[in-house]
């Protein structure tokens, strides 16, 4: 009995071993993890930077981390919702409010339920494929307290993508 | 190829004018503008949401290089000094508790993590002590390569079709002023277009226990 487990025991390391070592071929040593990565691009919710931020900062806000945003960021968020024409949402975000949530980029995720950047009943769990964020944000930027407000303007009337999704992993569509 | 890249790109560039806005496509010179240092590097677009196929699982998106053409996405690349980093904050501070760090070298995608940093912030060393999952890169047109690893994550690399949709062409002329709103039937500015995805799936029990996670994705070259 022993005999046996020391042999299975011997033949299983011995296979352990094989299949490291193969490992190690087709990886380890090829892969180079050294050296030190500056940031080029931050992003979490859409949009944010290219709508927010004035073409003269974009690389800054890119290099930005998000817990430095608001102090850096934040009056330039206020001025182009003045611009937008902006007073309050659907949320009743006063423009303070709206801008201190936008400004720091992060996605909201919940780790139980539905994720989803807004689905009609949760708001800012997640961002799903298929959302429609864009139609998402102009509510939330011209719909006015009620989201009635220039109408013309809170969707862009493109409510999917040009391909269907899997339910399987990775999810994306194969390429065009 | 390259250069087609970079004529579409200075097309695109010179046709939007000042006002460029999506998702996050080109959205700053640094990134996309001609001769920037450092290609492969601009996000599209980030999500995150619970695993369609297992609910105990969270999958995590990072798309880039926007806008790529059948022909382009066919020999475009992930760039072997860019770290593609998933942030992931479970604590409400908004800096990284734990991060994913994807490295592609010589066809191979390599996803370390999740682990924790060691210094947060712009700056970032490969963190090797982690979890390490990795697969082949998908070749354009190829059936889709998946690591899997025993602790239950799964990660892909490789061209797909852009998930984002938006009429972009029409908000920009409501932007300059030349139309008041958006169509009737609106027109997706990125159909027929692809993007360069990793994708990392894993079990929610790795990204600790708060209910509500703070997500960013950056690059990061070297």
């Amino acid at each position: 009995m022993k005999l046996i487990n020391k042999f299975s025991l011997v033949l299983s390391l011995a296979a352990t071993v094989v299949f490291v070592s193969c490992d190690k071929d087709d990886n380890e040593d090829n892969f180079d993890t050294s050296g030190t990565y500056s940031q080029n691009d931050q992003m979490a919710r859409p949009a944010i930077n290219t709508v927010f931020v004035g073409s003269a900062r974009k690389n800054e806000f890119n290099t930005t981390i998000p817990s430095a945003m608001n102090a850096a960021f934040n009056a330039q968020f206020q001025s182009v919702l003045t611009g937008f024409g902006y007073t309050t949402n659907a949320l009743g975000m006063d423009k303070a409010t709206f801008a201190g949530v936008l400004v720091t980029d992060v996605l909201n995720v919940k780790t139980t339920g539905t994720t989803t950047f807004f689905d009609g009943t949760n708001v800012l769990t997640g961002r799903a494929l298929a959302d429609d964020v864009i139609d998402t944000e102009l509510l939330l930027i011209f719909g006015g307290p009620t989201g009635a407000s220039n109408p013309g303007l809170t969707k862009d009337n493109v409510n999917a993508n040009d391909k269907a999704f899997s339910t399987t992993f990775p999810y994306l569509a194969n390429p065009f | 190829m390259k250069k087609k890249v970079l004529l579409f790109a200075a097309i695109a560039i010179t046709l939007t004018g000042a006002i460029i806005i999506a998702a996050d496509h080109i959205d700053a010179p640094a990134v996309t503008g001609p001769g920037n240092t450092s290609p492969g590097t601009d996000i599209t677009d980030v999500y995150a949401f619970q695993s369609p196929s297992d609910n105990t699982k969270m999958v995590f998106v990072l798309n880039s290089q926007g806008l790529l053409s059948p022909t382009a996405s066919a020999t475009a690349s992930f760039p072997s000094n860019v770290m593609y980093e998933i942030n992931i904050d479970n604590t409400g501070d908004n800096m990284e508790d734990l991060v994913f760090q994807a490295l592609v070298q010589n066809g191979k995608l390599r996803v370390y993590g999740p682990v924790a940093p060691t210094v947060k912030g712009t700056t970032s060393t490969v963190l090797t002590s982690g979890p390490v999952t990795e697969t082949t890169v998908t070749a354009y047109g190829g059936t889709a390569n998946v690591g899997t690893n025993t602790n239950g994550t799964k990660v892909f690399a490789g061209p797909r079709d852009d998930p984002f949709f938006f009429d972009l062409a029409r908000f920009k002329e409501i932007l300059a002023g030349t139309q008041s709103g958006f169509r009737t039937t609106g027109v997706d500015f990125f159909a027929g277009t692809n993007v360069m995805s990793v994708v990392v799936e894993v079990p929610k029990s790795m990204l600790g226990t708060a209910a509500t996670l703070n997500v960013w994705a950056e690059t990061k070259s070297k």
